[in-house]
């Protein structure tokens, strides 16, 4: 008997080391742009991933995250590979991705395919990706391109002056959306919108659009990121380019005013806009960009963080908190973690932010300008903060619809 | 060219009102109809000039390829590796010593080397293999890119451009009249008319040492017939490995011009392993003169794509390369 009992405990005593030993895992798939043109900003969006692993920490109750990283080329059949691999070799049950436009709405069309699983927006700003058939299990918790623009046209037109600008833009959805935004704007207050030009992602011999640039306006919009911004910026130099300049979400972040060499010296003064500013005196941003310089040491980051970094670190946060609510149940698939994530408010780094019924982010926005600190590194300054941006930019949605989507042409230069 | 006007009088006409057009375009002041229908002349300049720079640039790259195919009728597809290397090793010179000249030398004898151990420990044990040395210059070509991945990152590098190359110089071209009747004219670049002059003197210094001395002797010999020139007595495996580290000091340099007016990053080598292949499929494999014209074709055609046509800018280069290979599938100034 005695030996019946103990016999017992010690197999009981074995079952439950056993199951302390292979403690349930989680896994969730991150993806970002870590080859092509934009490398350097998937590179910087890890960091902020990371940076949010270290504040936040990898367990959920008694179950632990594991994360597989896959890269892509900001190409929407890159990201689609990438998350198809994820799904179905790594076998994760979470997605944290993707990073780029185009790559968003390729990767939510994916996400209506596995309706089981749970999609988080890392950084992308497509409008089209949460405004034209949402997937029901797909969240972003940033905000689109042309919610990031908000505040700039107005800036520009009342403080600047400005009443004819033309734009450059990459030619693709992000930076559509992000030239919607600001046409809507500034077309709105009165001014003109004289001249659209788009260049392929990628492009590297920006020299006969430099030259292609009209003399007769007022300021010069940059829609450019990555390799392309800077290659931009150093034959703008080579030609002697002088006209002012105003700048989108990933043209004047960190990625770009870090970059080597001095043809970044001629954003100094570049108005901007975008969701997060620099040098903003908010304590949870502070905290935010010293917990990102704490992580890694100066020569691997930028002096602060960027904006993809930001937009990783709070949709990491959206992934943990929401599980946390939900104690790692991912029970019939994942309703009650949908359910907490759709209902969740952050109170991410850039502002609060919450979701609307098409699980798009309504968040802060902040308008700003290029500033040198006195030892050569530039900053983005902010000169005006927006809270409360919504995705159909304060418009009723009927007169939003009526716009169209971001493309080429769209929206017309008018006031709606 | 005499007996060409002879023999197809049609096409010559066409070629000269052609000619004669282009010129007027470049140095007329454009009344108000053309600008109306072409855009300002100052765009149609800067396009102009943008395509022959690059063709420049193209052709520094496409030369080495089409020099190393045309004696070895080796393709090395790895010669992208060779222009991204160049310009990674010109970077780290120029920002160590902040000298540009010194790093197009340091640049051009390192991948010189890096071509001359590709030929002594990888080509010569398979000679005559066409399909397994393309093969095996595919992986390597793979294996360089995460080698210089892992060096040096996905960031993207720019060559400093010495303080007296920066800033546009004005051209004696006139580009508009103000209406007090002052003639505007055309700012240009000056790197770019820099590294233009630079591949011309290249070229011209190439096709000099090809026709005109006894190691270009040797090489068109080979060009032509290696077994014989073999049997003659020259020591055919120097040949090889001189034209083979020419060819790759080349790309080196012409890595390093890249990354002064463009930028350098993984992918590059691709690009320009692309481009190289367009250029010496229109121009014709294995002769430099062919060269330099696939170069300046495709350089103009990119450039003024992107002005007019900057939709379609992507595939004109490649409608081009179809055309040819249509018409004349061994190039524009291949030999037959």
């Amino acid at each position: 008997m005695l030996k019946g009992s103990l016999g017992l405990i010690a197999l009981s005593s074995l079952l439950l080391s056993g199951t302390a030993f292979a403690q349930e895992k989680i896994k969730v798939g991150v993806t970002a742009t870590l080859e092509g043109t934009y490398t350097v900003l998937g590179e910087d969006g890890i960091r902020g991933f990371q940076t949010a692993l270290n504040v936040l920490g990898k367990k959920v109750g008694d179950k632990e995250l594991e994360f597989v990283i896959a890269s892509t080329d900001a190409t929407p059949d890159s990201a689609v590979r990438a998350v198809r691999k994820l799904i179905e070799q790594d076998k994760v049950q979470i997605l944290l991705s993707p990073l780029s436009g185009d790559e968003g709405i390729a990767v939510k069309n994916f996400a209506k395919t596995h309706p089981e699983l749970t999609f988080i927006n890392a950084a992308s700003g497509a409008q089209e990706t949460t405004y034209v058939d949402p997937a029901p299990n797909f969240f972003r918790y940033n905000m689109d391109g042309a919610q990031w623009q908000v505040g700039l046209g107005k800036y520009a037109y009342d403080q600047k002056k400005y009443r004819k600008i033309a734009t450059v833009g990459e030619d693709y959805s992000f930076i559509y959306t992000q030239v919607f935004g600001l046409v809507l704007e500034f077309c709105g207050a009165g001014g003109q919108v004289t001249n659209r030009q788009w260049v392929p992602l990628g492009t590297k011999d920006f020299a006969s659009v430099i030259a292609a640039l009209p003399d007769d306006v007022d300021a010069i919009y940059l829609g450019l990121g990555g390799a392309d911004a800077v290659n931009f910026l150093n034959q703008y130099q080579q030609a002697g380019g002088k006209a002012h300049l105003m700048g989108g979400s990933i043209m004047i972040d960190q990625t770009i005013l870090s970059s080597k060499g001095n043809a970044k010296n001629a954003l100094i003064g570049t108005l901007a806009a975008s969701g997060q500013a620099d040098t903003w005196e908010n304590p949870s941003w502070q905290k935010f960009v010293k917990d990102y310089q704490d992580a890694f040491p100066p020569n691997k980051r930028f002096p602060s963080p960027s904006l993809l970094a930001t937009n990783y670190y709070g949709s990491t946060m959206a992934l943990i908190l929401a599980l946390r609510q939900v104690n790692g149940d991912l029970s019939n698939n994942q309703a009650k973690y949908k359910e907490a994530l759709a209902k969740i408010e952050l109170d991410a780094p850039n502002g609060k932010i919450k979701l609307d019924s098409n699980r798009q982010a309504i968040g802060t926005n902040f308008v700003t300008e290029v500033v040198d600190d006195g030892k050569g590194a530039l900053f983005s300054k902010v000169v005006n903060v927006i809270p409360n941006v919504n995705q159909t930019l304060g418009y009723d949605p009927a007169v939003f619809a009526k716009i169209g989507l971001p493309s080429r042409t769209v929206p017309e230069c008018k006031k709606y | 060219m005499t007996r060409f006007v002879e023999r197809h009088p049609a096409w010559a006409l066409i070629v000269i009102i052609v000619i004669a057009v282009a010129l007027w375009l470049v140095f007329a002041v454009w009344p108000q109809g053309v600008e109306d229908a072409f855009g300002r002349k100052r765009v149609f300049l800067n396009a102009l000039f943008n395509g022959i720079t690059l063709g420049g640039l193209y052709f520094l790259v496409a030369s080495g390829f089409t020099l190393i195919f045309g004696l070895m009728r080796n393709v090395n597809l790895a010669h992208g590796s060779l222009y991204l290397f160049g310009g990674y090793v010109g970077y780290a010179i120029s920002a160590a010593t902040g000298s540009w000249v010194l790093s197009f030398i340091v640049a051009f004898v390192l991948t010189a080397l890096v071509g001359v151990l590709l030929q002594v420990l990888v080509f010569r044990r398979m000679e005559g293999q066409d399909l397994r040395q393309t093969m095996v210059t595919i992986g390597l070509s793979i294996v360089f890119a995460d080698l210089m991945l892992w060096a040096c990152g996905g960031d993207f590098y720019q060559i400093q451009t010495p303080n007296w190359l920066i800033g546009p110089v004005e051209l004696p071209l006139v580009t508009a009249i103000k209406s007090s009747g002052e003639p505007v004219y055309l700012r240009y670049p000056l790197v770019r008319l820099v590294i233009f002059a630079a591949s011309v003197v290249i070229g011209m210094a190439m096709w000099l040492a090809l026709n005109r001395t006894r190691i270009g002797m040797i090489i068109r010999a080979g060009v032509d017939d290696r077994d014989i020139l073999a049997a003659t007595g020259v020591r055919i495996q120097l040949v090889f490995v001189v034209v083979f580290a020419l060819g790759a000091g080349l790309a080196g340099v012409a890595g390093v011009v890249g990354g002064t007016f463009q930028s350098l990053s993984p992918g590059e080598d691709i690009r320009f392993l692309l481009a190289s292949l367009v250029v010496v499929i229109v121009g014709g494999m294995g002769s430099i003169p062919g060269a330099a014209l696939g170069a300046l074709i495709i350089g103009l055609a990119e450039q003024l794509g992107s002005v007019y046509i900057p939709t379609y800018a992507i595939v004109v280069t490649f409608l081009i390369m179809v055309l040819v290979l249509a018409i004349r599938p061994r190039g524009l100034l291949a030999r037959r």
